[in-house]
Order: C-alpha cells, then sequence, then structure tokens
C-alpha cells in the first residue's frame, strides 16, 4: 500500500465539526466568513443596480419622486425601521450567545429575531395594501387592478388620493412605483429567505450542533440578516424620507 | 488570530446609536435645508448607520484584512458602476443635439 494512503488519522484528538481540507478550526471559521463576505459583494452590487435605477430616475424626474414618496406612509416606514434594527441586535446577541455556550439564550434570541422579521413582513404587507386600494400597484401587475391613482385637486387633502408638486406627472409617479415595489419585494424576498434560514439554525442550535468551538453557521446566518439590514436602511430614507420637507407645498 | 468576542455591552451602545440615527433622520427629514442638503443629510446618516452595523454587528472591525479587501472591492465597483452610468445621464444635455 501506498504511503500517503495510510495515514494515522487524528479523529480523537481534532473537534468532530473540523472539515478535513482545513489545518484547524480557526483557519475553517475564517474562510467561512470570507466565503460568505464575498457572495455579499454579489449581494451588494445586485442591490447596487437597483439603488442606481433609483438614483438615476430621481435625478430625472425630482418632482414625480418627491410627490411619490410623499404618499408613502412615514410612520408605518419609520416603525419598520425600528423593527429591522431591534432584529439586528436580537441577532448579535444570539452570536454572542453561542459563542459564550448559551444555548438556551441563543434559542431566545433566534426566536425573537424571527418573529421580529415576521412583523417587518407584516406591516409591509399592510402597506402594499394601502398601495393597492390606492390603486398605486405599478402597470398590469395586478391586471383587475391597473395603475390608476386619483389625483388631488389643490386643496384636497385626501390622504388616498395623490399629491402632485408641480412639475409632477402620474407617468413618472408609476415609474417610482416600479422601483418602489421592485426594491422592497427584492427586500421582503431576502427577509422570507431569512426567516427559513434562521428556522434551521434554530434547529441546528436546539440539537446542540454548536459550541463556543464551532459555530460558524450562527456567526454567518448573522452576517446575512445585518445585510439584508443595512439595504433597508438605506432603503428607508431614500424611498419614505427625502421630499418630505415639501410635503405641504402645491397640490 | 483567535475568535474575538464582542461583549453585549458594545452591541447595546450600537443598537442605542442605531435608534438615535433612525430618530434623527425622521426629524432631519422635515427640516427645510437649503439646496440639496436633505439628501445630503439623509445619506450621511445612513451611511453612518450601515458602518457602525458593519463594524460591530457584523464584527468586521475584529475581521482579517482579506475580509476589509473583498468589502472595499464592493464599493469600488459600485462606485464605477455609479460613475460610468452618470457620467453619461449627468452630461447629456451639456451640448446642443446634433442638427441632421
Amino acid at each position: 500500500m501506498p504511503e500517503g494512503l495510510v495515514t494515522t488519522h487524528e479523529h480523537a484528538t481534532h473537534h468532530p465539526g473540523l472539515q478535513h481540507h482545513f489545518e484547524n478550526m480557526e483557519q475553517q471559521r475564517e474562510a467561512g466568513t470570507l466565503g460568505m463576505w464575498v457572495f455579499l459583494v454579489t449581494e451588494i452590487m445586485f442591490f447596487g443596480g437597483m439603488f442606481l435605477a433609483y438614483t438615476l430616475y430621481r435625478y430625472m424626474y425630482p418632482a414625480a419622486f418627491v410627490s411619490a414618496s410623499n404618499h408613502l406612509d412615514i410612520k408605518l416606514g419609520t416603525i419598520n425601521t425600528a423593527v429591522l434594527i431591534i432584529s439586528s441586535f436580537t441577532m448579535a446577541m444570539a452570536v454572542f450567545s453561542t459563542q459564550v455556550g448559551r444555548q438556551r439564550g441563543t434559542i431566545i434570541c433566534l426566536i425573537l429575531t424571527m418573529i421580529l422579521g415576521a412583523s417587518f413582513l407584516g406591516i409591509k404587507a399592510v402597506e402594499y395594501y394601502d398601495k393597492y386600494e390606492d390603486h398605486l400597484i405599478p402597470g398590469r401587475l395586478i391586471p383587475a387592478r391597473p395603475f390608476a391613482p386619483e389625483v388631488a385637486q389643490p386643496g384636497d387633502t385626501d390622504p388616498h388620493k395623490l399629491h402632485l408638486i408641480e412639475g409632477a406627472s402620474v407617468n413618472n409617479v408609476e415609474l417610482f412605483f416600479w422601483i418602489y415595489f421592485a426594491m422592497t419585494g427584492m427586500h421582503a424576498l431576502h427577509m422570507i429567505i431569512g426567516l427559513g434560514i434562521m428556522t434551521v439554525i434554530l434547529i441546528m442550535t436546539w440539537r446542540g450542533r454548536f459550541s463556543p468551538e464551532y459555530h460558524s453557521p450562527v456567526e454567518i446566518s448573522g452576517l446575512y440578516w445585518h445585510f439584508v439590514d443595512i439595504i433597508w436602511i438605506f432603503l428607508f430614507p431614500l424611498l419614505y424620507l427625502l421630499g418630505r420637507h415639501l410635503e405641504h407645498h402645491g397640490g | 488570530m483567535s475568535e474575538h468576542i464582542v461583549q453585549p455591552r458594545i452591541y447595546i451602545i450600537i443598537f442605542l446609536s442605531l435608534m438615535l440615527g433612525t430618530a434623527l433622520t425622521v426629524m432631519a427629514a422635515f427640516v427645510d435645508f437649503p439646496g440639496p442638503l436633505n439628501a445630503v443629510v439623509a445619506l450621511t446618516i445612513a451611511c453612518i448607520k450601515a458602518t457602525l452595523v458593519v463594524l460591530f454587528f457584523m464584527h468586521v472591525r475584529y475581521s482579517g484584512r482579506l475580509v476589509w479587501l473583498v468589502i472595499a472591492s464592493a464599493l469600488l465597483w459600485l462606485a464605477i458602476l455609479f460613475a460610468i452610468t452618470f457620467s453619461d445621464y449627468w452630461t447629456r444635455h451639456w451640448l446642443p443635439p446634433f442638427a441632421s
């Protein structure tokens, strides 16, 4: 038998979570983190394209974007921002609990994170329904309910109507809502995937798969969760806030 | 380099800063700053919040140089994407259209 195949396997001495192509636990952990960051870079470029579209069309049609932006519900948007930040905090605490070997703490933090993530999606659904009610779903995404908002006349304060500031056209407001639904929709999809990942991590934690020595899946899932939070940190001011100071000008 | 465990105290400070940043950006949105300053204020606060999340919640402050390099590369390519696109759209009306 060739010498190379007769290996004195050190199964007894190394950690059971260590894959054979890594030297040690530390190298394995760092490789995992780096790999996740490379994936997140592709995600940054993916969302980056949509941020570019937003910036470009806001630059071209500022009045329409302000009008559309001001139609969004700033209260729900702010609450959702807070909900996501709290969920990022509970996620960070889940990672900490795993690092110090407190399994029960990890489980509680993961469940809290999932509840907060689901709350975010619930609030988002309420907002989407409001847009549906106001006929603001762009194009014919919903064939029976094409884009046809009621434009408010000067002096009309009905919040369900579209209040256009000077220079804004309804067509470009529709463009804003295409971008709004594309970006918040992709973000919501990432949240749903995140909830799936958290379910898996929760079950793995439940089964005692992690320890202070081995918990890369928890750490890496945390990176994903925080990344989705960061996307929202930018979406919130861009979609909901810019132009608020012009809310009561004209229209 | 062994794993650095970020203490809950730091997470709480970052969490409170993020909440404060959110409150500030909402309040600032209703102030009528001159020129494009509203957008500048909103994006500055968003960038600070994102940086806090990346450095502390995502542990990059304590990560190796390779992770920093990967993140920097993302920002570089994002900058290229924006710069080249806007070098077109921003300058389109600088010259009168050709008369045929």
